[in-house]
């Protein structure tokens, strides 16, 4: 219980994009654009919102609002929760739009939080077999 | 996605592959005639898809005499198991479609 060891990894992605700030940012924030791009989603842009993404997999992500600058940095949670702890993600998405001479670069970072990485690395029979079971939700995860 | 992972998942797309990889981490080393003895398919049917398994990196083969023993390296599963570049391809993904729907948006 007092066994937590916590290992925090983070993904960065990078992307230049020919369209303004203001025009990515209301895809980042409007639900029914968000939905078009990312998931189903009952968001609003206020701190302290919870708020779920619904994949078309079924899995359901909770989320809050951390952090919102209009234009500039939206940040969440993106936590998702299984009754197997080696597939359970605690982690904090933060979109960062910084203008360009022709449009704007869009910036995510993820930074996640796994209780015990053993559980997951550790190649016990099981957990291979787990993941083996799902591994038809993460092909239809990942296109 | 990055290349390895469509080997991967071509690999672990079929389900007789999948049974065979499982039984091999669950069972450890086995010979193909083991292996064959066990499934519903032939031996012939059965060595194809080893050698899949084999092109993927998820088993590894050894000579014994006359018979070939196969057992599993899933550690090869590595990369699909490592949630930072399950999570890279996604937002990779993700990104294009955004980029679709802006071309869609008015300004």
């Amino acid at each position: 219980m007092n066994e937590m060891r916590t290992e925090t990894r983070s993904v960065v992605v990078e992307r230049e994009i020919p369209h303004p700030p203001e025009k990515i940012w209301r895809a980042l924030t409007q639900p029914h654009l968000i939905a078009e791009w990312l998931m189903k989603n009952d968001f609003e842009p206020a701190v302290g919102h919870r708020f779920n993404l619904r994949g078309d997999w079924g899995g359901v992500l909770d989320c809050e609002v951390l952090a919102i600058e209009p234009n500039n940095m939206l940040s969440y949670t993106w936590n998702f929760t299984h009754e197997d702890a080696a597939y359970e993600l605690k982690s904090v998405v933060t979109f960062t739009l910084t203008p360009t001479s022709t449009g704007t670069l869009l910036r995510m970072e993820q930074v996640g939080f796994r209780p015990d990485q053993k559980q997951a690395h550790g190649g016990a029979k099981a957990g291979w077999q787990g993941f083996l079971a799902n591994l038809e939700q993460v092909l239809a995860r990942i296109d | 996605m990055p290349q390895p992972h469509d080997v991967l998942f071509r690999a672990l797309a079929d389900p007789t592959r999948r049974a065979i990889f499982e039984r091999l981490c669950r069972d450890g080393d086995q010979t193909v005639a083991a292996l064959t003895a066990r499934a519903e398919v032939s031996q012939p049917a059965i060595s194809k898809h080893l050698a899949v398994l084999k092109q993927a990196g998820l088993v590894r083969d050894r000579h014994e005499g006359r018979q070939t023993h196969y057992s599993a390296r899933p550690g090869a599963l590595a990369p699909l198991v490592d949630w930072t570049s399950q999570m890279a391809g996604f937002w990779q993904s993700r990104f294009d479609d955004l980029e679709d729907l802006l071309k869609r948006m008015d300004q």
